[in-house]
């Protein structure tokens, strides 16, 4: 044991700077840092869990609002095809402020003959289609079975319009709406609801107590933004104001409709044919060329869109401003236990330091814990929001998708939390004086 | 032969606020490679403060203190851990183990933070450490499963495991009975015979008459360093034992 070579007394001289150990030294490796704080997590499983409760749920909640609102935007994406590219709307009543005209005037409801004006292309020359279409809620049964449903009376031009294909049967022509025939057109889920054999076409349902035919079946479409085409029936124009709902216009005593769609050539066309559709309508309906708002209102898909996806903006920064809260909140708790840690085991810090743990060694040892904490708790609210983005796609509720970005993102802001709030308990930990450590109790 | 330490007017003044408290106000003695040295003093004398600059855990404000040919005043933070981790062992009344860990793991330690990255190594070394203080069965116990003699073997065991210059022992008996303290004591008797060099702080002077050579310490400068003869000593050792 005895180490010394040197058999001379000498005293203190520069000489035995040689034996200096050098403070390069290698110390503790940092993979066992790593075990060191991992033994400790694992010792108080409950605590360790408690303490990363914050950060598990602010992980769970990003996760599953960015995937929430990734599913949104696909959907709304989606929409804007499916509902058919380049649609315009023209519904009754202006858009100002609460919906309300400022003119004297009683508002005018659009009726079949302003649809029949924009379908002539010496008015509307950039429309390519133009479907007046209204709307109706009704009951609908097949016997025993029973359902609400939204109930669209249209023309023939409905089915190109919206981009809707026929599963089985034929779709409303003509004939059917020169003589209100009794027909009806069904939407593919709403098919399968009051036929689950699939066998529709050439029955009869009853709708609000009438008998109506069933003469096609949509093919399925799927979910939007504006809820499910494949929930609605569709039947001649003329049928659902004959039988169903019969509005009329306050002042003229004629039969309105809902709203009109309007197909423009292409994209490049929306602005021009919005400018002919409202020239149309309001010489139509009597208004000069200044001075009075529009008696009715022209939306493409991309306001509507616009809209939406403005509305969802401002929600997830809502829900992103809470997840954040609680993701500092988890912070602050983890820096809290790690404060509290720190004191309960300041006779094991004086302890490593006094067998030859430098500073660093601490800080690095207590740092690692921290970031374990928090990026455990980061995964853990990962696997949470993953599975609430599953559960909202299994369950139908919502659209979610999760990306690699938002997973990166989550663990990533978990580990800065980590590093951000256990760097204070780490350097206490560290400076801590080896002999009043040992001494503490 | 270069001593083991060399204390040149060691002195160290602690600020308490206005108040400058001299604890220890210039002590010079060298002890050698193999001497086993009792430090002894009543409690405020600054042996305990003596005892922290031996074991680098502070530096004197005044003086020379080498330790294995270390100017140990002129180290830094990082220098002096290296030191305490390389040069000596230390061996504490409180035994100071990690309560979650095995015996082997609490004498891993030392090695660990001395960057011994090889875990078969470590735990070798540390088994002949254990070996070493009579604990070859004991490796696997938890200190809570070891008696409190058998945890300060432990502590010896992790003081000894990096083959330091010197043991440096607090009170190593204060929280023993008897017959345990006995057992410590002997085992520190049969390490120096092994040409250990341990220095053991104390104020009861049954353990301090097995040491060679006792330093007392009063008023912060040193009273006595005095040697009892060879033949006083095993005397003491089997009155000892008798009890």
């Amino acid at each position: 044991m005895i180490n010394e070579t040197s058999t001379t007394q000498s005293s203190v001289g520069p000489s035995s700077f040689v034996a200096r150990p050098s403070s390069k030294e290698r110390g503790i490796s940092l993979a066992e840092s790593l075990r060191i704080a991992l033994e400790t997590l694992m010792a108080n499983k409950l605590r360790t869990l408690l303490t990363a409760l914050g950060v598990i749920i602010g992980v769970a909640a990003v996760v599953a609002l960015l995937a929430l609102g990734r599913g949104s935007q696909e959907q709304i994406a989606e929409s804007i095809t499916k509902n058919g590219a380049n649609l315009l709307t023209v519904r009754a009543g202006s858009v100002g402020a609460g919906g309300f005209t400022s003119s004297g005037g009683a508002t005018r409801s659009l009726t079949i003959e302003d649809a029949k004006a924009l379908a002539d292309p010496a008015n509307v020359p950039d429309a390519a289609l133009v479907s007046p279409e209204t709307m109706t809620f009704g009951t609908v049964t097949n016997g025993a079975k029973d359902t609400s449903a939204m109930i669209t009376g249209a023309t023939a031009t409905y089915l190109k319009i919206h981009n809707d294909a026929l599963e089985q049967g034929e779709f409303i022509d003509e004939g059917h709406l020169n003589g209100a025939a009794p027909v009806a057109v069904l939407g593919g889920r709403i098919a399968s609801t009051l036929f689950p054999d699939g066998d529709a076409v050439g029955k009869t349902i009853k709708v609000n107590g009438k008998r109506f035919k069933v003469i096609g079946v949509l093919k399925r479409k799927g979910g939007s933004m504006f809820g499910s085409a494949d929930d609605g029936i569709v039947m001649p124009l003329s049928t659902v104001q004959r039988t169903l709902s019969a509005n009329r216009d306050a002042s003229t005593g004629k039969l309105s409709i809902e709203e009109i769609a309007v197909q423009a050539r292409d994209e490049a066309h929306l602005a021009s044919a919005t400018a002919q559709i409202k020239a149309t309508l309001r010489e139509r309906h009597r208004l000069p060329q200044s001075g009075e708002s529009d008696d009715f209102s022209v939306d493409n898909q991309q306001n509507l869109i616009d809209t939406l996806t403005q509305s969802r903006r401002t929600m997830t920064l809502y829900l992103g401003a809470i997840a954040a809260i609680s993701l500092l909140v988890g912070g602050i708790g983890i820096m809290n236990i790690m404060l509290v840690s720190v004191r309960e085991r300041t006779r094991e810090i004086g302890l490593r330091k006094a067998i030859g743990g430098r500073e660093r060694d601490i800080l690095t040892q207590f740092l690692i814990e921290a970031l374990a904490l928090s990026t455990g708790g980061g995964l853990l609210g990962l696997l949470v929001g993953v599975s609430i983005a599953v559960g909202a796609n299994v369950s139908g509720q919502a659209r979610a998708s999760v990306t690699p970005a938002s997973v990166a993102l989550a663990v990533g802001v978990a580990m800065a939390i980590g590093l951000f709030f256990g760097i204070e308990p780490a350097r206490r930990a560290a400076q801590l004086d080896p002999i009043e450590a040992l001494r503490y109790e | 032969m270069q001593p083991i330490i060399q204390a040149r007017d060691l002195a160290r003044t602690y600020q308490m606020g206005d108040l400058a408290v001299e604890a220890l106000r210039g002590v010079s003695f060298d002890i050698q490679p193999g001497e086993f040295v009792a430090i002894m003093g009543p409690s405020g004398s600054g042996k305990t403060t003596l005892m922290n600059l031996m074991g680098c855990l502070e530096t004197p404000s005044a003086g020379q203190y080498t330790l294995d040919g270390l100017p140990v005043e002129r180290l830094d933070k990082d220098e002096l851990a290296a030191a305490r981790n390389r040069k000596i062992g230390f061996v504490f009344q409180q035994f100071n183990l990690l309560p979650r860990s095995t015996a082997l793991a609490n004498v891993e330690l030392p090695l660990i933070y001395g960057g011994e990255r090889n875990r078969a190594a470590r735990r070798e070394q540390a088994a002949r450490a254990l070996e070493a203080v009579g604990l070859a069965d004991r490796m696997e116990h938890r200190p809570r499963e070891l008696s409190g003699g058998q945890q300060q073997r432990v502590a010896i065991a992790r003081a000894l495991v990096n083959q330091p210059a010197l043991l440096l022992a607090d009170e190593p008996t204060g929280n023993l009975d008897s017959h345990s303290s006995a057992e410590i004591i002997a085992l520190f008797g049969q390490l120096n015979a092994q040409g250990i060099t341990i220095i053991l702080v104390t104020h009861e002077a049954d353990v301090a008459r097995a040491a060679h050579r006792v330093l007392t310490i009063r008023d912060g400068l040193l009273a006595s360093d005095q040697r009892p003869t060879e033949d006083q000593r095993p005397e003491d050792q089997r009155r000892r034992r008798a009890f």
